[in-house]
């Protein structure tokens, strides 16, 4: 003890107070740090900043003289040529002269853009309490109505055929009521049943009540065109092949052979050709397998293979979520004495579906991209519009990037935005806290 | 003591066929069995109607007869008299053609970009993502038409190279990029070519016998022979060594300008290179995130076990990471292949002549054998996605870890 005491009066110097504390020096923190981290952190680094470098300067002094000396007002290449008199720039005077039609295609009564413009509104309300949850449950209504109001709003013609579609859901589900009390499978093919018969029934009567002059000035099929196609075929076919989906999804893990083969081959087969052939098939094959003289229209045609596309591309998504349960979730169910539908609703779907939400979206975002595909067998989509009939007027022959590059940021911005959405989607509905 | 009493075999009621489980699901296959045979009929019995009303009927007959037109890019003979058959062949070796090009080079941008997009450095990180996301969510349609664009808009025509003072010029006076196509030199194989290309071959087999006896031997004594080197050398000396023994016997045919266009070399046509380019440049950006999500699979723990081993990084992604990540990788790796070939039917697009152009589309509109074409061109595309599944499920059970 004594000896450290006469230690320290032979000690020269002792600290007594603490240093007071100090800054990092500048190239351990702050910007320097982060641009020495992340940007010059080795030679083989440094060097690849710089290349990237060189690329991103590439890239915009190619692109942004070009879009900022865009010329938007002008009525044809030719005037959009004298206005830049040999100066870069852009004829966005394409997309302003020819909006409507990229939009609504060129075959649309002009006066009438109105009603897809509405529909395309009301969608938004329609998708979003299904979206996103914590909106109030009473705006499903509006979901429930969309898809009437919107083939009413862009097919036009009598109101009836749509009225009495809904009636025959309201006649379904009012079944579907009085039955689930017995079976839920009771219940279900009852309901679609009885919607279907009413709705065929009503097919006798909506000629009658027919007017000559219907409020809204009737639209056929063909005459849809832009990138109101792409939208309204992508929103049918996923809407549609969902329960599709789950259905083939079901049948493909169930224990009766006959349906699971009938599941199997329909699924492998339809993911085996390509998107193209199947409307090639729409196109010039399926109208035989319709009773002569039905005249289903192309539309339904190309909507019923997209379906048929997607839903066993989504049964495969499904059907990888049904398989990453654990067994003890089925095994669960079946001790709790719940019966198969009561198991496949309650327990076992929620969950699956959770699992595929990612690979659901993904497919959706798929279908969506590959709706651009019906301008190969003439119809025209947004890119039909495009290649036929703005390139190939004489006003704008030769305007190919202003016009590619708005079909390319239009689909990136919806594309991005759905998959941002089921990231959001899936940090949401992740329940396990690790 | 009580009982159980087993339910009375001897009574039976129609109704157990739906409460009884003994019987329920042979009842419910029964009556889909019904309600699938009679769907089927309905839609044969209209086919059969609509056929009859058309004047139609099933025949394979126009296989045989003359396809009459012509094709610009063939691998194998071709000419307009050639059957509809023949130009379906051109088409599926045209088909398999852009869908190996592209499926090389997809893997070699979506490799390159998957491992950049984990890189230390942020903008290369920031740039990947960007590309991924860019070309993820624009449809492969559109990149298809943009490529096609730059190829017959934005290229020269072969007029400007002409002249004293050319517009455009040649690379190394030896590949053209014109609004045509790409001119690239063509092999001439002279005699005593085979010698060559015999060297050639085995020197890579060769360097494959080096490196699996330098790992036996590794393993055998722990010598460790160096790998890299040798290779390089098999790969090419003997190779140029022949070569030139032989007198050179291998030329270069390089294009030149003669009257309107480029003769000799070898030409690839604006259509191929476009769908080639987009569907890999598309395509690789998923490949991309598969190879990203790959890597990221491998879990931290085993870099740090490789790393406290002593193990070099080079090392540690070679022997550690690299083959854990291809258990994960090469699965949706194969399925992107696969989608690569379904994606190349979008040739008709641009006017490649593959399967979907000359048997679904000059084919089809010619001889109006709708049904015929499509259901052909469907057996195609099934009988090789079928074929890709079967050797994926190969590859995964033999990959599958074995436990016990």
């Amino acid at each position: 003890m004594s000896d450290t005491h006469s230690e320290s009066t032979t000690v020269s110097y002792v600290r007594t107070e603490t240093i007071p504390q100090q800054a990092a020096p500048a190239n351990a923190a702050g910007p320097a740090k982060w641009i020495k981290d992340n940007l010059f952190a080795t030679w083989a680094n440094s060097l690849l900043t710089v290349a990237a470098i060189y690329v991103i300067y590439l890239v915009l002094a190619s692109t942004l003289p070009w879009i900022f000396g865009g010329v938007w007002s002008t009525g044809s290449l030719r005037e959009c040529r004298e206005v830049l008199d040999g100066a870069t720039g852009a004829c966005f005077s394409v997309l302003t002269e020819r909006w409507n039609q990229l939009l609504f295609g060129f075959k649309y009564p002009t006066d009438q853009y109105w009603r897809p413009t509405v529909a395309f509104l009301l969608m938004f309300v329609a998708m979003a309490p299904v979206l996103f949850f914590d909106l109030p449950r009473k705006l499903l209504i509006v979901t429930g109505l969309f898809p009437f109001v919107a083939f009413w709003l862009i097919w036009g013609g009598t109101i009836w055929t749509p009225l009495f579609a809904l009636l025959s859901v309201i006649v379904g589900y009012i079944v579907y009521s009085k039955l689930v009390a017995r079976s839920f499978a009771a219940g279900f093919f009852g309901g679609i049943a009885a919607a279907l018969v009413f709705f065929w029934l009503s097919g006798f009567i909506v000629p009658s009540l027919t007017p000559d002059e219907p409020f809204l000035e009737a639209v056929p099929s063909r005459d849809l065109g832009g990138y109101m196609l792409n939208m309204m075929l992508g929103v049918t076919c996923v809407s549609l092949s969902l329960p599709i989906g789950i259905a083939l999804a079901l049948g493909r893990q169930s224990s009766m052979p006959l349906i699971k083969w009938v599941s199997v081959i329909f699924i492998e087969f339809i993911r085996g050709v390509p998107l193209i052939t199947l409307l090639f098939v729409a196109n010039v094959m399926l109208a035989y397998f319709f009773p002569p003289g039905s005249g289903v229209d192309l539309f339904l045609r190309v909507v019923i293979m997209i379906t048929m596309f997607s839903s066993a591309y989504i049964a495969e998504v499904i059907r990888g979520g049904l398989a990453a349960l654990p067994k003890g979730q089925y095994e669960a169910a079946d001790s709790l004495g719940l019966d198969y539908s009561q198991a496949m609703r309650l327990i076992i779907l929620p969950q699956a579906l959770k699992i595929s939400i990612p690979g659901i979206v993904n497919i959706a975002v798929g279908l969506f991209k590959d709706t651009t595909l019906v301008s190969v067998i003439s119809m025209f989509d947004l890119i039909g519009m495009i290649r036929g009939p703005i390139l190939a007027s004489t006003d704008w022959a030769g305007v190919y990037w202003e016009l590619f590059g708005f079909a390319a940021l239009i689909f990136f911005v919806v594309c991005y935005g759905i998959s941002q959405y089921s990231q959001w989607l899936e940090r949401r509905l992740a329940t396990d806290h690790r | 003591m009580s009982t159980i009493t087993d339910p009375q075999g001897g009574t039976f009621r129609l109704s157990m066929l739906l409460n009884d489980t003994r019987y329920r699901s042979t009842t419910l296959q029964v009556i889909a069995a019904i309600i699938i045979a009679l769907t089927i009929g309905y839609l044969y019995s209209n086919l059969a109607a609509n056929l009859e009303a058309a004047g139609l009927n099933i025949s394979f007959a126009f296989l045989g007869s003359p396809a009459g037109y012509d094709i610009g890019q063939t691998l194998i003979e071709y000419d307009s008299q050639s059957s509809n058959l023949r130009a379906a062949f051109v088409g599926i070796i045209n088909t398999l053609l852009v869908a190996f090009l592209a499926c090389v080079t997809a893997t070699v941008f979506g490799v390159f970009a998957g491992v950049l997009r984990l890189s230390n450095n942020w903008l290369v990180r920031k740039l990947m993502s960007f590309y991924v996301e860019i070309f993820r969510n624009i449809p492969v349609l559109i990149w298809i038409l943009i490529i096609f664009t730059i190829m017959t808009v934005s290229m020269p025509a072969p007029n400007a190279f002409r002249g004293e003072t050319p517009t455009s010029s040649m690379l190394f006076d030896a590949v053209a990029f014109t609004n045509r196509g790409v001119y690239i030199p063509a092999p001439v194989w002279g005699p005593g070519s085979l010698v060559v290309v015999a060297t050639f071959v085995l020197s890579i087999i060769g360097i494959f016998a080096y490196r699996s006896y330098a790992t036996k031997l590794l393993y055998d004594t722990g010598r460790l022979l160096p790998r890299f080197w040798p290779s390089v050398g098999l790969f090419f000396i003997p190779t140029i060594l022949v070569f030139f023994i032989m007198g050179s016997p291998i030329s270069l045919d390089y294009p030149a300008l003669k009257g309107f266009n480029f003769r000799g070399g070898l030409q690839i046509g604006a259509p191929l290179i476009a769908l080639w380019f987009a569907l890999s440049i598309y395509t690789g950006a998923f490949i991309a995130e598969n190879v990203r999500a790959g890597i990221q699979a491998v879990s931290k723990g085993q870099t740090e076990a490789a790393a406290a081993l002593g193990l070099r990084s080079g090392r540690i992604m070679n022997l550690v990471v690299l083959p854990q990540a291809l258990r994960v990788i090469i699965p949706p790796l194969i399925s992107q292949y696969l989608n690569i070939t379904k994606n190349s039917s979008l040739a008709i697009l641009v006017g490649y002549a593959d399967i979907t152009a000359t048997l679904g589309g000059i084919t089809l509109n010619q001889t109006g054998r709708a049904i015929e074409c499509v259901l052909l061109l469907m057996l195609f595309y099934l009988v090789i996605s079928l074929l890709i599944s079967a050797f994926m499920n190969v590859y995964n059970s033999s990959m599958k870890l074995k436990e016990r």
